[in-house]
């Protein structure tokens, strides 16, 4: 830091007594935030315009008159900035007084209790007690349409949600109507955010509960909430979530920022499928087929196993057939694979939804509602299974009706088929989540855990590898997919067990010339782009 | 002339043609001199008329007293693209009413101003937006402009010259806040009204984003005046810092309220006795406001030594504004008066600002339940507390205009305020 200024990209200033440099454009308000300093803000929002208009971010600039935005004052060489100074904390100590002049102080009955902007800015630097004696306004609630209920009275008007409508997703639905103290959020007419695709977002954004989701009204508390990052399971986008979960059930999800994938946001479509993710009817204990063609439950996993592996052992040089879903991970279809290939190899297949409809978000293109509704269409691709049924994901099995050779399903990949499926299969396993009508002639019902429960990785549709952490807990004996085709290879063959799902993805790795020089310490919260130069954090 | 009233103290410039229908046309303002600067002007070179309007010492009419010719200045000197000229017609400040009368008696005045203003910034379009309410004024103001159009006074080759300057007359909806000068530009633009963050500021970034410099009325209407005659002759009027003369709007307790063209520098004492013929009998003085809502509230004392230039009035503890002096006296109810101020601006605040939407709100319930006898004295520390809070900390300076006379008139006035407080007893009737 010695050379101040010499450098032409960057720009060196004291905040709160402590040098930095940071990049030429930045705002005192970032370059406080890349030292760990918050400085308290409504309306500026990392993926929105400026407008300055909350007031909250004022803090003090040596020279200037006034207190300053510092939201939209760009650092500069020299500047010499407090934050905590007993002006800067008197002015923000007022501007946070005149917030709760009018506001219901509802917290209680608010959803955004706990993880809310107005609580938490008030108990760092508000009054002890408000001074207001007069009555407040009132505006009461309104429905937005779409997943959206507006409670007008807690509003700070900081127009995130409206610029957020303007700017992001371009499709203005949302304005302030009137002006001054009678200045409230509205929707045009009684036409709402039904038609938008990404209005969850302004719910995000809200820093209070002016704007909150019905499907998580009243549901959870903020602070019993776990949160787990996650990647979104519905598309090929792969936009990074985390997943908010309580007592074991996801209660929603939320997007976590990925700059490169998708920004702050998420689309609708992906924030409101994860009920499955709590379905109760799951296979929660290996089952297998005995003697006498009855399904019983093995007392552990080696039971199960063993007598498997041993059939398998008995078929091996049979023909051998898997069908994966695409929902499963890298971690899983690689796994699955050495099996397929320690049983003398043989074609691995997918099925995949999609449709006719991208949904692109115009202020950040690059994310887009992709076609493919599943998390690891490209993963499949990658690892060399082969698509095939149509775009409903239904057909494309029909070979498998008189198939005698060994037949393997990863995933729920059955609902659509009949009672007898694979009833010619010489050995048929079906590793999966829920029994079917189609899993009922399997030799052996492996009960394996979702996404939501186990840590693994998926690859978007541009080849970005990103990890998701496992948020809930599966149910019974049931474990991650890789792990128990690893466990029944190491049955048929020797070969050692990965110890978790980053070895997993290592052993994969080596054989998969995309995933080379990729590995869990590098993918990190954010992921990398196969056949992209890895980028170590700090370089 | 009966236009209302005329004394003879006034030194009528701007002020010439108010009462006189003629000057409404086209040939009634050339028989008066009319268009002969403009042509002046476009015969001389941008930089002459930037320096013959510096030379004059003219400030902006607005409010804000800013030096014209030098706004005029910060203006790109190289064109690379549009530049434009706002003028600023949204006159709606408590006890302001001149620009109206500009407008309506002398609309070629202003169209003049405007286009050699324009010429001198290079703006090849001009947009006067004219508050919502001046119906009348806005109507005279679009039939002179059309009759200079016809006249080839605007559009293309203005008077053989090859200037080429374009004008649009822009009504408002009814706001005070589009006055302000970036919010008149969004509301030009078609936007909501609102006061934009400067920097950046409307010379470098104005209306539909280029180079613009804004106006008022009243300064545009002077220009022409400079041009004919000369920046020198302009400062024959006026005080050396203030020169010029001015449109003085008296309101309120004084016999003959009206606008009066007074040269700068003019006793407020002798305004109001003299020029305004004093007040109604047998009341005495209590308070002055000299600049529009605006500007702090003066006492009786405060006003007897002041004069009414820009320096003046400072040194007597408040501000010319856009001099619109209100005058009241021993009958009024000052927090009366100031709670109606302060609605005014809690009606008229645009509402981004925190401190300005909830503070002009919030002072305006305090100052009701002191109104109504319910106040308490800490509640006096809390309007200035708040007013406090509400200054130098927005966007615009709606809100420390909102809090200024709640604490000039807390400063000054406080037994009335107290007076309320304790017996629940208003002083004065009004
Ligand atoms: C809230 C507010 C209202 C204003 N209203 C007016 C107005 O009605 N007319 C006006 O000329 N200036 C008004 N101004 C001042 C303008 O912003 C601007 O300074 C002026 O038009 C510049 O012109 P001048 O340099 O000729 O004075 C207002 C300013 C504020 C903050
Ligand atoms: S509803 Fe929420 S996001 Fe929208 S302006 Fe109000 S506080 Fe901001
Ligand atoms: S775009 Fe795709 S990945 Fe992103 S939230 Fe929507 S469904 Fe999920
Ligand atoms: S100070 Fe008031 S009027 Fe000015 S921009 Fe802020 S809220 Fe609007």
């Amino acid at each position: 830091m010695a050379d101040t200024g010499t450098n032409a990209e960057t720009v060196t200033l004291t905040i709160d007594g402590q040098d930095v440099t940071v990049e030429k454009g930045t705002t005192i308000l970032q370059a406080a935030e890349a030292m760990g300093n918050r400085v308290p803000h409504y309306c500026y929002h990392p993926g929105l315009t400026a407008p300055a208009q909350c007031r909250l971010c004022l803090v003090e600039v040596e020279g200037a008159p006034k207190l300053q935005a510092s939201c939209v004052t760009q650092a500069s060489d020299g500047q010499v900035v407090h934050t905590q100074s007993e002006k800067a904390l008197t002015q923000r100590k007022g501007v946070l007084e005149f917030y709760l002049a009018n506001h219901p102080l509802d917290c209680p009955i608010c959803d955004q209790s706990g993880e809310c902007k107005l609580q938490d800015y008030v108990h760092a630097e508000g009054r002890k007690r408000g001074r207001s004696r007069e009555p407040k306004r009132v505006f009461g609630r309104d429905d937005f349409g779409g997943d959206v209920l507006f409670y007008g009275d807690r509003c700070v008007m900081c127009t995130r949600c409206v610029r957020f409508m303007n700017e992001i997703e371009q499709n203005p639905l949302l304005t302030v109507v009137e002006r001054g103290n009678r200045s409230v959020i509205d929707t045009f007419f009684d036409e709402g955010l039904e038609t938008a695709d990404f209005a969850g977002n302004v719910v995000d954004i809200c820093p209070v509960g002016a704007l909150v989701s019905k499907d998580f009204l009243h549901k959870a508390r903020a602070w019993d909430l776990d949160h787990t990052p996650s990647i979104c399971p519905n598309c090929s986008q792969g936009c990074n979530i985390d997943l908010h979960t309580r007592d074991n059930r996801v209660q929603r999800l939320k997007p976590r920022t990925n700059l490169d994938v998708n920004q702050h946001w998420m689309c609708d479509y992906g924030r409101h499928r994860y009920d499955w993710m709590n379905r109760g009817d799951r296979v929660e204990a290996p089952l297998t087929r005995a003697a006498d063609e009855s399904m019983t439950r093995a007392s552990g996993w080696n039971e199960a196993l063993e007598p498997l592996a041993g059939r398998l052992d008995e078929l091996k040089g049979a023909e051998v057939r898997a069908v994966a879903s695409p929902f499963a991970s890298n971690e899983e279809m690689a796994s699955l694979k050495a099996l397929v290939d320690a049983l003398g190899g043989g074609q691995i297949r997918y099925r995949s939804p999609r449709t006719d409809e991208e949904i692109p978000l115009p202020g950040f293109p690059t994310l887009v509602r992709r076609r493919d509704l599943a998390p690891n269409v490209k993963g499949a691709e990658i690892l060399g299974l082969t698509r095939v049924g149509d775009d409903a994901a239904e057909g494309g099995l029909e070979d498998l009706d008189d198939f005698e050779g060994i037949l393997l399903v990863v995933g729920d990949e059955l609902a659509d088929q009949p009672d007898d499926f694979g009833s010619s299969a010489g050995l048929f396993i079906y590793l999966g989540q829920y029994p079917s009508p189609a899993t009922r002639t399997a030799h052996g019902i492996l009960p394996i855990s979702t996404h939501a429960e186990q840590e693994g990785t998926f690859t978007n549709h541009g080849g970005r590898v990103q990890r998701f952490w496992p948020g809930t807990h599966p149910p019974g004996a049931a474990r991650p997919g890789w792990l128990v085709m690893a466990a029944l290879r190491a049955h048929l063959t020797g070969s050692a067990v990965p110890a978790g799902a980053a070895e997993m993805f290592e052993e994969a790795a080596r054989s998969v010339p995309e995933f080379q020089g990729l590995g869990y310490p590098h993918l990190g919260t954010r992921g990398a782009v196969i056949n992209e130069p890895v980028k170590l954090p700090g370089t | 002339m009966a236009y209302p009233y005329r004394h003879e103290k006034e030194t009528p410039m701007l002020s010439r043609g108010f009462g006189d229908p003629r000057t409404r046309t086209l040939e009634g303002w050339k028989e008066l001199g009319g268009y002969t600067a403009l042509e002046k002007a476009l015969k001389s070179s941008r930089e002459e008329v930037i320096e013959e309007v510096k030379a004059s010492g003219l400030r902006g009419r607005g409010g804000a007293g800013f030096p014209t010719g030098v706004k005029w200045s910060f203006m790109p000197k190289e064109k690379k693209g549009p530049h434009y000229l706002c003028c600023n017609a949204d006159e709606s400040e408590p006890g302001t009413f001149k620009d109206r009368e500009l407008l309506r008696w002398t609309p070629h005045q202003v169209i003049e101003g405007c286009l050699i203003a324009a010429y001198a910034i290079q703006a090849e379009h001009v947009y006067i937006y004219c508050r919502g309410e001046f119906f009348e004024a806005t109507q005279v103001l679009a039939r002179a402009v059309e009759e200079a159009y016809e006249a080839g006074l605007i559009g293309k080759n203005i008077l053989g010259t090859g200037a080429d300057i374009e004008l649009t007359v822009v009504a408002g909806a009814g706001a005070y806040i589009c006055g302000e000068e970036t919010a008149l530009m969004n509301s030009l633009e078609g936007r909501r009204g609102l006061p934009r963050v400067k920097p950046p500021f409307p010379a470098a970034v104005g209306a539909f984003g280029r180079p613009t410099t804004i106006n008022n009325v009243e300064t545009l209407a002077a220009v022409p005046h400079i041009i004919n005659r000369g920046g020198a002759w302009y400062r024959g009027f006026g005080t050396e810092k203030s020169p010029g003369t001015k449109l003085f709007c008296v309101s309120g307790h004084v016999r003959r309220p009206g606008n009066y063209e007074l040269p700068l520098g003019f006793p407020m004492m002798e305004l109001i006795n003299d020029v305004c013929g004093g007040l109604r009998p047998g009341r005495t003085l209590k308070a002055v406001i000299p600049g529009g809502s605006s500007v702090p509230i003066m006492s009786a004392e405060d006003c007897e030594t002041c004069t009414l230039d820009y320096e003046g009035v400072v040194e007597c503890g408040s501000m010319l504004g856009c001099a619109s002096v209100i005058v009241m006296d021993d009958t009024t109810n000052i927090v009366k008066q100031v709670r109606r101020m302060v609605d005014f601006y809690a009606h008229e605040s645009c509402g981004q600002c925190t401190p300005c939407r909830e503070g002009t709100q919030w002072l305006s319930r305090i100052l009701v339940r002191i109104e109504n006898g319910k106040g308490t004295e800490e509640d006096l520390d809390t309007l200035l507390e708040l007013g406090d809070q509400m200054t130098g900390t927005t966007i615009c300076v709606l809100s420390d205009s909102a809090a200024a006379p709640v604490a000039s008139s807390i400063e000054k006035f406080r037994d009335d305020y107290l007076a309320l407080i304790r017996r629940g007893e208003r002083v004065g009737a009004a």
